[in-house]
């Protein structure tokens, strides 16, 4: 009965129950969708971050992140494969990789690059490179002179495809090893910083320039879900002795975007609170309005013989009512908006150096967290039933009879 | 007039309870915009400060196409008349020479490729970071101690990589601008951390004559850098450049590029922040206004009667919509009054004090800031946010004010 009474009794003036429904609506859809969009934001980087030639998890040799040098590369793959075949769950792609430092020329130029030889197939399921060739072709694992190279390289070095690039990078024996590659393919990639970074070649075409033999520098693991790759890397570094191996997540990778996360994680809740704090002065003052509205009403309830107690609850169930409704219709709206947006998102091409210079993805998809959800949905009831205790305790204390004079 | 002021000055007070809460939303809203604009504001002046006391500089004088490509052979043939524009435009707080040439650099037993940068030691400390970026060894002096060999400044990251300390020698193999090999030896004489890791990983610098002699440059070099007093003195200067450049050397295809050329990502990367902290701050603003709105409204709700006897005694309802909006903006003056006021002395603490955020620093790094950032209250700062607010509950206000035309006295006071 006090329910029917409750969800009657803030009907009574819908007009007012309908403003500050409003309030509640916009807030939490407010919190919810730039939550989402936030979060969203977030995902892009971590994705970038991950398929740059990251992924999920990295074996090196020891040495290899501190002094990336062909020095310090894995000499005996087929050991780390045979480990891999074992601990990986089977939904696990991994690629080998040769990696390192060099100097890219032409005629015309010079300028620093990161050398990378890959085993096309395995790779392209692994990294971006697989699906970013735009123009040209991507690596067979039989080329031996083929290269790949950014759009951003490309226009640098006033190149195009068949056109020939020398590498220069220190061999194993410390001798400037230096070889020619023509253009077979040019990427396109999210930062431009990339297209200028990564320069691609096969795998054994690197080695035998390096004269680095079976070596290779790092193998990058992509498990099915980049959240639960902590007991993977556990498992690895119990197989592979830490004196020789180093074994590392890409949250230990990418210690800026961890920065960034947990900064971000702060943000979020510290807005939710903000904008609760703006619509509860709505929730008390309307309350408040209520509630004086009715004095005679609760003066009359008391006189009668209802415990402050009682009335203080039948106060609340009609805040929580009125908050119920509101954050009900809010995460409706939010998750249409979300929806609505997840198929083309919002394109930040527009402002695409701005969004390369802050390291977020050029087109921006909202994605839902559950646990932002829970924490919105939470706030606002909570805090929300928190102000309403003052009008409340306002009602449980009218005397009877100074209610009962009250026109 | 001043009766109706009267008027609604009483009859925002009958309710003071009310009015308070709702006076505090307004005034909440406000300060936490005033703020929140200073805060941005001011970050943005710290990074763009930053970024451009790292290398970049306010103003740059550049052959055509050298921003783009970085061509060795793009040059300022005369740097020293672009120097004596820079001299004589009264806003540039100092201007120097570099030259930069992207080469192979060798240690003992390691090579990496690197970006050259000659520099002239007394004119660079006006102008970037690098002096007071020293972590070991110290700042090239401006007359060579050592005749032999010339002095180095590394990049504490490209030093680690190439393994070497201060007094090791390195090996510089290039290509001089006349297509010639361009080889010397120098010594590492300064490690250098700029807190930006692709700088000190991917640089080197050496001494602009040592530099022009080994790259065959001659008296050419590629950049003429040069700061402001203030960052808002750079359109003027960037203006005066361009036409003392005009008058003296047409015949060079010279350009004058400011640090928003120079570094579209920051420009861009500010305006998608501006952007997004305004659509922020207004739907946090909707949300205000819904939750005042009821305020608002109840002046027509409770207050039915008492308009409907002003309006049987001869009020028109053009003096009503007046006196209701008086009484809301009253409120919304009063509110956002209190807003500036809390909201500049919070801006103001943390102007002097700084804002630390934990485990931000790693991150403010890569932006070339260190440590605190600093909020900074400017009437702009202090204006919009609160001129949002002002419009947005002006329109709130508007409805029931308007509503009240349409009451009917008889009815209107039959109401209870």
């Amino acid at each position: 009965m006090y329910l029917q009474i409750a969800w009657r009794n803030i009907w009574r003036n819908p007009r007012r129950t309908t403003v500050i429904m409003l309030a509640v609506i916009i807030g939490v859809w407010n919190m919810i969708f730039l939550g989402a969009l936030q979060r969203g934001t977030e995902d892009g980087m971590i994705k970038n971050g991950i398929s740059t030639l990251t992924g999920h998890i990295q074996i090196h040799h020891k040495g290899y992140r501190n002094d990336p040098v062909i020095e310090n590369s894995i000499t005996d793959p087929d050991k780390v494969k045979t480990v891999l075949d074992t601990v990986l769950p089977p939904e696990a792609i991994w690629a080998p990789r040769v990696r390192v430092n060099a100097v890219v020329s032409n005629a015309r130029h010079t300028s620093g690059a990161t050398l990378v030889g890959i085993d096309p197939e395995q790779e392209a399921g692994v990294s971006f490179i697989g699906q970013a060739v735009t123009q040209g072709r991507y690596l067979k694992p039989d080329d031996v002179h083929g290269i790949v190279v950014g759009k951003a390289l490309v226009d640098k070095f006033e190149t195009k495809i068949g056109h020939k690039l020398v590498l220069m990078s220190q061999s194993v024996d410390g001798e400037i090893a230096s070889r020619a590659f023509r253009i077979i393919g040019i990427f396109r990639a999210e930062m431009r910083a990339t297209e200028k970074q990564f320069v691609f070649v096969t795998r054994p075409a690197a080695q035998k320039m390096l004269k680095l033999g079976n070596g290779i520098s790092e193998v990058s693991i992509l498990l099915s879900d980049h959240r639960n790759n902590s007991h993977v890397a556990a498992g690895l570094k119990a197989e592979l002795s830490s004196e020789a191996y180093e074994v590392d997540t890409w949250q230990d990778l990418l210690p800026l975007l961890m920065a960034y996360l947990k900064l971000s994680d702060g943000f979020i809740y510290i807005w939710y609170v903000v904008v609760f704090i703006a619509m509860g002065f709505g929730i008390v003052n309307t309350t408040l309005m209520a509630v004086f509205e009715r004095m005679r009403e609760f003066g009359l309830l008391k006189s009668l013989g209802m415990k402050p107690r009682k009335i203080i609850g039948e106060v609340l169930l009609e805040s929580f009512f009125l908050l119920i409704t509101g954050t009900a219709i809010g995460n409706i709206l939010a998750f249409l908006s979300v929806f609505a947006l997840s198929d083309c998102g919002i394109d930040l091409s527009a402002l695409a150096a701005g969004a390369e210079y802050v390291g977020i993805s050029r087109i921006l998809y909202p994605v839902l967290q559950v646990k932002d959800i829970i924490m919105a949905n939470l706030v606002v009831l909570v805090l929300g039933l928190l102000v309403s205790l003052y009008p409340a305790v306002k009602a449980a204390r009218f005397t009877p009879v100074e209610a009962l004079a009250h026109t | 007039m001043s009766m109706d002021v009267k008027m609604a000055w009483r009859n925002i007070w009958r309710n003071p309870r009310r009015t308070v809460l709702t006076i505090s939303a307004i005034a909440f809203a406000s300060m936490l915009l005033v703020f929140m604009l200073s805060f941005q504001f001011g970050s943005y002046d710290t990074m763009i400060n930053s970024s451009v006391k790292i290398h970049t500089g306010h103003i740059q004088v550049q052959a055509e196409g050298y921003q783009d490509k970085q061509s060795m052979h793009l040059v300022v043939p005369d740097p020293e008349a672009v120097g004596a524009i820079l001299k004589r435009t009264p806003e540039v707080d100092a201007y120097t020479f570099r030259a930069k040439a992207f080469s192979l650099v060798s240690s003992k037993d390691r090579t990496y490729g690197a970006m050259v940068i000659g520099i002239d030691p007394a004119m660079e400390a006006g102008v970037s970071r690098l002096k007071s970026s020293i972590r070991e060894g110290s700042y090239l002096s401006e007359s060579d101690p050592n005749p032999v060999m010339g002095q180095a400044l590394v990049g504490r990251l490209l030093a680690r990589n190439l393994q070497v300390g201060l007094g090791d020698e390195l090996v510089v193999l290039g290509q001089g601008r006349d297509g010639s090999v361009a080889a010397t030896v120098i010594e590492v004489g300064g490690i250098y951390s700029s807190g930006l890791d692709e700088f000190d990983r991917s640089s080197i610098h050496v001494p602009l004559k040592l530099f022009q002699e080994v790259f065959s440059m001659g008296g050419a070099v590629h950049e003429v850098v040069a700061v402001g007093n203030f960052l808002k003195d750079v359109p003027k200067i960037k203006k005066a450049t361009r036409n003392g450049i005009k008058k003296t050397a047409g015949k060079h295809s010279l350009v004058v590029l400011d640090w928003e050329e120079l570094m579209p990502g920051l420009r861009q990367a500010i305006e998608m922040d501006l952007i997004s902290g305004l659509i922020f701050y207004l739907i946090l603003i909707l949300v205000v206004a819904f939750s005042i709105l009821n305020t608002f409204l109840m002046a027509i709700f409770e207050r039915t009667r008492e308009f409907g006897v002003l309006m049987a005694i001869g009020t028109t309802p053009g003096r009503l919509t007046k006196l209701l909006l008086i009484e809301s903006l009253s409120i919304t003056m009063i509110g956002i009054a209190t807003g500036i006021f809390l909201g500049c002395l919070i801006t103001w603490y943390f102007q002097i004090h700084g804002i630390e955020i934990s485990g931000t620093s790693e991150l403010l790094s890569q932006f070339g800031i260190s440590g605190r950032l600093y909020p900074k209250l400017s009437l702009l700062s202090a204006a919009i946010g609160p001129a949002m607010v002002l419009v947005i509950t002006f329109l709130a206000a508007l409805y029931p004010a308007l509503k009240v035309r349409g009451l009917r006295p008889v009815e209107a006071m039959a109401h209870i």
